[in-house]
């Protein structure tokens, strides 16, 4: 009795004891599940088009921020950082594709996936190496002010990564929807030899999914950078984006958008209402648990079409 | 042909079979059987429902309609492992042997029905499990003669030749000893010389242990040369049932089908 | 020319089955046997032992355990250090329960513990395949060790939250905690390994092996042949988790002495079991062990190379360096040799088979 009293009942009731809490809790959840979204956009992207999964993406994240950090801190402008970190991102996809990816066609997936976190060793250790490994702040010019709508309290920060988010999604969507690179792209990553049969370069594409993929790390790591500081544990935000991932399905770019929100949300609100009933720190297992979960009963995830098997 | 071929009573009814994926209907009211000991072919168009008639036979698709009889059971819906270990074996379409094992380690993982040892006996390989993988072996080892794949027999089969390998995969059914045999296309993509010691190895497993044989193949002379009985399908319809001569006289199929491919 | 089965017949599939059918195998192992039972004993010294010897041995026993999940059956698993936590924990408890109990007897038990854990987190395994499932075993990692760090009965209340090996004897002889020598410890894990070694090779090359296998190699046409998936995989999964529970308890109990939750991180043993697994080539026992062997001396050959050349650095530096050169390193090896360790294993055979010949 007492149990259901705990895990039950006492929740729903603080719940709807101040359901402007619960939508501030809610919000908060939301703002940042924008970030889960964000690191795992860049995984399904990666994902999608040379079927690697990418474990080194957390840790591209703390590349990007880092280079950027470093050069801001060396007084280079804000704008002016923001492009050279770009052009820096480019450059590792280029060598990644020429001494990595390029070897390592037609191999086990399970192979490229050991090969990323290899890569993610590199990345950690090359980072820390070139721009130290303290704790950083980031300042990109954001507002941090919070303001009130409607009684609920909202920071401009969050809404700011939101808006950043939803843009950049949008514009994501328009270059592999609408331009010639982003049709060969989705003809990649429907089947690599047929792409290459009708005259497809591979070697490129793949550059440019992973400089895409850089770009994404580098908005996320602005924006988690931004709000907790560059440090070593951004690294781990690749942990958090991987329920969002089997959620939302590897290769669906809306699926991890809704997931990563699914999640950010799910993640708070457990947090806030069963925390205490669990001891606390329950943050590092739940959203894996739920999504575990959630895919017992639909294993094709949230947007997956229903797999008919054939022999 | 050494004796006397025997046609028993039915072994399998299908009746009155519905299969549908969403909306899609695949298979629309079959009713045939299969007697002890025949060779009984399906034939149709492509994407006629032949490969998911032999699913539904085995259990791997679930009619959505209908009762299929094995051997005096029936069954709405079955496991796949139940039909295994009723006595239905198969082979695919696509190739789908164990790529990463033997020839011999395939063939022997056919009688892991028959295995029963667990792996606390296992993990010592001594005793009653190692005279039971002995056992196995020189029953395995039957299959490969009869076959004769003796040369390939520690070869890894994914490297083995498409011809080989669906010999292989014949071995593999063969191994479980079972009462009836599913053959899905077992000679698409096989040249003249290979097509004829097929069919030279389909009517001895036929002969020699009286296994009874469901057949799908598009070569019309094969099918009309080996089987007892035909049935038609087409757009999951059954057109036609018969022996091969009235099948080859039937206007439907004659429209439907051969009408199109032999002018 | 000295690696060849030229000449030598056999008359029964007996032998043909048998688990080293050549005798330059057999007199191979012989030579590992003696090597590892007596010669090493008469040279190792502590450090040895305890920076090498006996880390790589335990691990190598998990990497045997996860290549029978991994390897054999296909199913990739990120829990390895839950598993081994579930093991350590559960020799815990059982020794400071029941302290007259053996403690080979504990360390069997606990595994089989691990082995029921390792089952109900492998259920998923029915609906989830590939990447998925390997992501839903994290769920097994971080849940069982935020179990161990909140529930204060695991660590029996201690306010530090660690676990400590009690001391306990067989034979008279200390093998577990802070006392015990480390020949005692040595000799304790080189056993352990070489029962389940050889237990993980005879289970592989019976039914049950080719079960697994054909599950792992196409997962439809097992069923169609009559094997049962989920059975099939849970068996796996508790093998697996039985082989790793052994280990952990071995972690602890037989080399670190004491630990919290951390020393089983996905960090310090998920991903470098898996490592192991793949670097020594998944579906082998013998890559397993050898794979063990890389990736422990790897980071300490790291740690040591630099003084030797005369190379003055910063311990900072220094650990961002190795991190790097031990990424490029795991890259580089999956590049030249993706099958592993097992597969250079074969190669060399093959040359020694010709040797001195070209062809």
């Amino acid at each position: 009795m007492e149990v259901l009293n705990t895990f039950f009942i006492a929740p729903v009731l603080d719940m709807a004891d101040s359901p402007i809490f619960l939508l501030e809790v809610i919000i908060g959840g939301l703002m940042a599940g924008v970030m889960y979204s964000l690191v795992a956009l860049g995984f399904v992207l990666i994902y999608k088009a040379s079927g690697v999964f990418n474990y080194a993406q957390g840790a591209m994240v703390l590349f990007a921020a880092l280079t950027l950090v470093g050069l801001l801190d060396n007084h280079v402008p804000l704008i002016l950082a923001i492009i050279l970190t770009m052009i820096v991102m480019v450059g590792v996809a280029f060598l990644i594709e020429r001494y990595m990816l390029r070897h390592l066609v037609n191999q086990a997936q399970i192979i490229l996936f050991m090969a990323t976190i290899g890569l993610n060793f590199v990345f950690e250790g090359a980072g820390q190496i070139a721009w130290g490994s303290n704790v950083k702040k980031l300042d990109v010019g954001i507002p941090e002010n919070s303001f009130e709508v409607g009684g609920v309290l909202i920071n401009s920060f969050d809404l700011f990564a939101a808006v950043t988010a939803a843009v950049l999604v949008g514009v994501l969507a328009i270059f592999f929807q609408k331009t010639s690179v982003g049709r060969a792209l989705r003809a990649v990553a429907d089947d690599h030899q047929a792409a290459l049969s009708v005259g497809i370069p591979l070697k490129t594409i793949w550059i440019i999914v992973w400089s895409v993929s850089g770009f994404v790390a580098l908005v996320a790591g602005i924006m988690w950078g931004g709000k907790a500081g560059v440090q070593f544990s951004l690294v781990l935000i690749a942990l958090k984006a991987l329920p969002v991932l089997i959620l939302g399905g590897f290769e669906s770019v809306p699926g991890a958008i809704i997931g990563g929100l699914l999640i950010g949300v799910f993640e708070k609100v457990s947090e806030v209402y069963w925390g205490p009933a669990f001891g606390g720190a329950i943050e590092g297992w739940f959203a894996y648990m739920a999504a575990l979960v959630f895919l017992m009963f639909r294993p094709q995830g949230l947007f997956g079409e229903k797999i008919i098997e054939r022999v | 042909m050494s004796q006397e071929r025997r046609i028993g009573d039915v072994i399998l009814k299908v009746d009155n079979v519905s299969l549908a994926f969403g909306g899609v209907k695949a298979l629309t009211n079959i009713t045939f059987d299969v007697c002890e000991g025949e060779v009984r072919s399906i034939i149709g168009p492509n994407g006629a429902g032949k490969s998911s008639m032999l699913n539904c036979i085995n259990g791997f698709y679930k009619p959505t309609e209908g009762i299929i009889t094995f051997k005096g059971e029936s069954h709405s819906q079955m496991e796949t492992h139940q039909a295994a270990s009723q006595g239905i074996a198969r082979t695919f379409q696509n190739i789908a042997l164990f790529k990463g094992m033997t020839t011999l380690d395939n063939v022997m993982t056919g009688r892991n029905l028959k295995m029963r040892k667990n792996f606390l006996w296992q993990s010592l390989y001594y005793g009653p499990a190692m005279r039971e993988e002995l056992e196995h072996r020189e029953a395995a080892e039957r299959v490969i003669d009869f076959l004769e794949i003796e040369s390939i027999r520690k070869t890894v089969v994914g490297r083995l030749p498409y011809g080989l390998q669906k010999r292989v995969e014949l071995a593999r059914a063969l191994a479980a000893e079972p009462d009836m045999l599913l053959l899905d296309e077992p000679m698409a993509g096989m040249n003249y010389e290979e097509k004829e010691d097929m069919c030279r190895y389909i009517l001895d497993v036929n002969d020699e242990f009286g296994t009874t044989i469901v057949l799908i193949e598009h070569d019309m002379s094969v099918v009309m040369d080996i089987s007892d009985r035909v049935v038609v399908l087409d757009y999951g319809q059954k057109i036609a049932d018969g022996d091969p001569d009235e099948v080859r006289a039937n206007q439907r199929v004659i429209d439907a089908y051969l009408g199109v491919q032999h002018d | 020319m000295f690696y060849r089965e030229a000449g030598q017949f056999k008359s029964t599939y007996g032998a043909d089955q048998a688990i080293f059918p050549i005798v330059q195998d057999r007199w191979f192992m012989v030579l590992v046997l003696l090597v590892s039972y007596v010669v090493v004993p008469m040279f190792a010294d502590e450090y040895w032992y305890q920076a090498i010897l006996i880390p790589f041995i335990i691990l190598a026993l998990a990497a045997v355990g996860l290549n029978i999940l991994t390897g054999y059956c296909g199913q990739v698993s990120l829990g390895t250090g839950a598993f081994m936590a579930v093991g350590a924990y559960a020799t815990y408890k059982l020794s400071t329960g029941f302290p007259e109990l053996n403690i080979i007897i504990v360390f069997l038990m606990s595994g089989a513990i691990a082995a029921a854990v390792g089952i109900v987190f492998g259920l998923p395994s029915l609906r989830i395949k590939g990447f998925y499932l390997a992501v839903a075993t994290l769920a097994a990692q971080f849940f069982i060790l935020w179990v161990f760090n909140k529930v204060e009965w695991f660590f029996n209340y201690s306010p530090s939250g660690t676990i400590t090996a009690p001391p306990r004897e067989i034979f008279s002889v200390l093998i577990t905690g802070p006392e015990a020598s480390p020949e005692a410890r040595y000799y304790v894990v080189l056993v352990f390994l070489t029962v389940f070694a050889l237990a993980a090779k005879n289970m592989a090359r019976g039914h049950l092996g080719r079960s697994w296998m054909a599950i792992r190699d196409m997962d439809i046409a097992a069923e169609i042949i009559g094997i049962r998936p989920l059975q099939t995989k849970l068996l796996a999964f508790a093998i697996s988790s039985f082989y790793c529970g052994v280990a952990g308890a071995l972690y602890i109990f037989c080399w670190l002495g004491s630990a919290e939750t951390e020393a089983f991180d996905i960090l310090n043993i998920s991903f470098p079991v898996l490592f192991m697994v793949i670097v020594g080539g998944l579906g082998s026992v013998l890559g397993s062990i050898l794979g063990a062997g890389f990736i422990t001396l790897l980071p300490i050959f790291l740690t040591n190379a630099p003084p030797v050349i005369g190379l003055e650095i910063s311990t900072e530096l220094q650990k961002h360096i190795e991190e790097i050169i031990f990424g490029v390193m795991i890259i580089f090896f999956l590049i030249v040799e993706p099958h592993g360790f097992n597969r250079l294993w074969q190669i060399a055979k093959e040359k020694l088979r010709m040797w001195p010949f070209p062809y």
